[in-house]
């Protein structure tokens, strides 16, 4: 463009020069100050950046980085500058989802991978980051442009796909394993996958894929009327996936019958939204660069602002096979896991001892986990309060309405010729 | 079933129910669900035409069952309104339903998701998560799609939104 806008000058200087007839002059001096205008507002539109190679924890207005890097000189992270190591696949770029990726791009995450299949509309304006003139883009691609401006360093992937069909499900799985932004990394392509979908369906797929590929994530959520929110940990085999007990809401204290849903799907404010990404992030940020307590449930009342947390243990008999297979092989690793922690401990004690304990050493204490023995594995059924079951559990027991059931056999070329001769007439 | 109306009710109750707990993932368990969801299509179709209440049409649109495309229709003050009707069955399917689409009717109503899914009640959802795997289909059609159009199209024809065919010519004049 610059390079573009010189030349452009360049001819109309040429073309002043050579032209006889005096009256077309004054034409050529306005073509020329309005290409001189363009290629100010071209300097001064597009000053982006260039790609930061180290980190610095240097304080000046330049840097990027140094109100970040401060983490590190009080003590509340220990190594801030493995954030640009991690990938993290964020699936779902609307209220939630965009503004989550912003946080990310902003803390100078390595790698994000954007999974959507819906474009910008005007309807999504009361949320934040998307602008009005990204109107029908794609919200990957217009996720790519803003972020990519606001952190070059950030890798960007963008996959414009719905992950609850049996193809956009193959893509998002291959993305996941492929290792070529780390490949010493042990397990999935992905440090973390963030759910930030709107529906229980495209959930349920996200937790497919995860105990698939025995991959942590966080799943998280914002009631349909906007006054209520959650965030979840979910490590397969460890906590109980998304399938292993009903999904979990926050009871809004609104009576579902008296909820008026006539004319409107789901309602959303920027602000739940925000606050939800904000929580999910902090989680992320701590569940990556290992500071604080990574919370397991962290519940969201808009309404009374009453934040309830819980933990949930997996349940031996999920109808998810993955789940089980990843239950199995948590309970196999118990020794090992038992000795790691053993051993963290004794170091930590030995270090205790020749340094005085600092204040910020407090949450870098590794608690020995409560061990599932595989009896006390179900869940109690008690939820703290103030948190809900949002659907039921398949009723096995439930009597059949109808006493006669389909069974299988038969061909299938001609149950489908028997439908399309139905269909004919 | 509290929140469904008695019709609704008493037809579910003849589709025949579902055995077989597969998704397209699943290989040949997911072709002996086909099998068994063909045949609650069969049984909800007949029963359909032979109470003269036939309202839409489905078939796989590939060869293994996990894309569907056909037509369905609502009668409002005699005229008939008819919609392509599409879905894809999700990789987690049966334990959560198909996601109905009416593309023609993408951006005309509130109550529908972008892509034109229409919008479920209350209701669907916590009862085919308490049917699963029993519910395939046909029940889906029954009991999302039957009392969507029931409710959205008579709105959408007195608000202007979408016309009959045979008005779209000369109303477009005007
Ligand atoms: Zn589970």
């Amino acid at each position: 463009m610059e390079v573009e806008l010189k030349e452009l000058l360049n001819d109309l200087q040429s073309l002043k020069k050579s032209i006889s007839d005096p009256s077309h002059l004054a034409l050529i001096d306005k073509m020329h100050l309005h290409a001189e205008n363009i290629a100010t507002l071209e300097k001064s539109g597009t000053t982006r950046r260039s790609k930061v190679k180290d980190m610095s924890a240097e304080v000046v207005d330049s840097n990027p980085y140094s109100r970040l890097m401060a983490l590190q000189r009080m003590g509340i992270v220990k190594n801030y500058e493995r954030i640009r190591e991690f990938s993290v696949a964020i699936v779902g770029i609307g209220g939630v989802g965009s503004v989550a990726a912003e946080m990310l791009t902003r803390c100078g995450i390595g790698r994000l991978l954007l999974y959507d299949y819906d474009k910008v509309e005007l309807a999504n304006m009361n949320r934040l980051f998307f602008r009005p003139e990204q109107v029908g883009m794609t919200k990957t691609d217009a996720a790519v442009q803003t972020l990519s401006e606001i952190n070059p360093d950030v890798m960007l992937e963008s996959y414009t796909l719905n992950i609850t069909t049996v193809q956009g499900f193959d893509t998002f799985m291959s993305s996941l394993t492929n290792k070529s932004f780390q490949p010493t990394m042990s397990g999935s392509g992905v440090d973390l996958v963030l759910s930030c979908v709107d529906n229980y369906e495209a959930r349920m797929v996200v937790n497919q894929a995860c105990n698939e590929l025995n991959q942590t994530w966080m799943e998280s959520g914002v009631s349909e009327d906007a006054v209520s929110g959650h965030i979840q940990l979910l490590i397969p085999g460890e906590t109980a996936c998304f399938a292993c007990v009903p999904p979990l809401v926050v009871a809004s204290g609104i009576d579902e019958r008296t909820l008026k849903r006539e004319g409107v799907c789901a309602a959303s404010l920027p602000t739940t939204m925000g606050v939800v990404a904000g929580l999910l992030v902090q989680n992320t940020l701590k569940y990556l660069l290992k500071f604080g307590q990574v919370s397991r449930y962290l519940g969201y009342n808009a309404l009374k602002d009453y934040f309830p947390t819980m933990e949930m243990k997996p349940n031996p008999q999920c109808s998810n096979a993955a789940c089980l297979e990843r239950q199995k092989e948590y309970i196999l690793a118990k020794p090992t896991r038992d000795a790691a922690a053993k051993a963290k401990a004794d170091m930590e004690a030995l270090s205790a001892a020749e340094n005085p304990v600092h204040a910020d050493n407090e949450w870098n204490i590794s608690v020995v986990d409560d061990e599932l023995d595989g009896s006390d594995t179900r869940n109690s059924g008690v939820l703290p309060e103030g948190i809900v079951h949002e659907l039921p559990v398949a009723d096995e027991y439930l009597k059949p309405p109808n006493t006669e059931v389909v069974g299988p056999a038969d061909d299938l070329e001609e149950l489908r010729r028997q439908l399309e001769a139905l269909n004919a007439d | 079933m509290e929140g469904w109306d008695p019709n609704t009710k008493s037809t579910l109750t003849q589709i025949p129910l579902l055995t077989i707990k597969a998704g397209p993932r699943d290989g040949a368990a997911w072709t002996q669900r086909l099998k068994e969801e063909y045949k609650a299509l069969i049984a909800y179709t007949s029963m359909n035409k032979s109470k003269d209440n036939d309202w839409f049409r489905i078939s796989a649109a590939n060869p293994e069952g996990t894309r569907w495309k056909g037509k369905c229709w609502y009668v409002h003050n005699l005229l008939k309104y008819e919609f392509d009707l599409q879905f894809d069955i999700p990789v987690t399917y049966p334990a959560t339903a198909p996601e109905l689409e009416l593309p023609e009717l993408d951006g005309k109503t509130e109550k529908m998701y972008r892509g034109g899914k229409i919008c479920l009640t209350v209701h669907f959802k916590p009862l085919w998560a308490k049917n699963c795997p029993r519910f395939g289909i046909a029940h889906a059609l029954c009991l999302g799609l039957a009392p969507w159009l029931a409710a959205e199209i008579p709105v959408l024809v007195d608000s202007g939104m979408i016309k009959h065919k045979d008005d779209v010519a000369t109303s477009s004049e005007t």
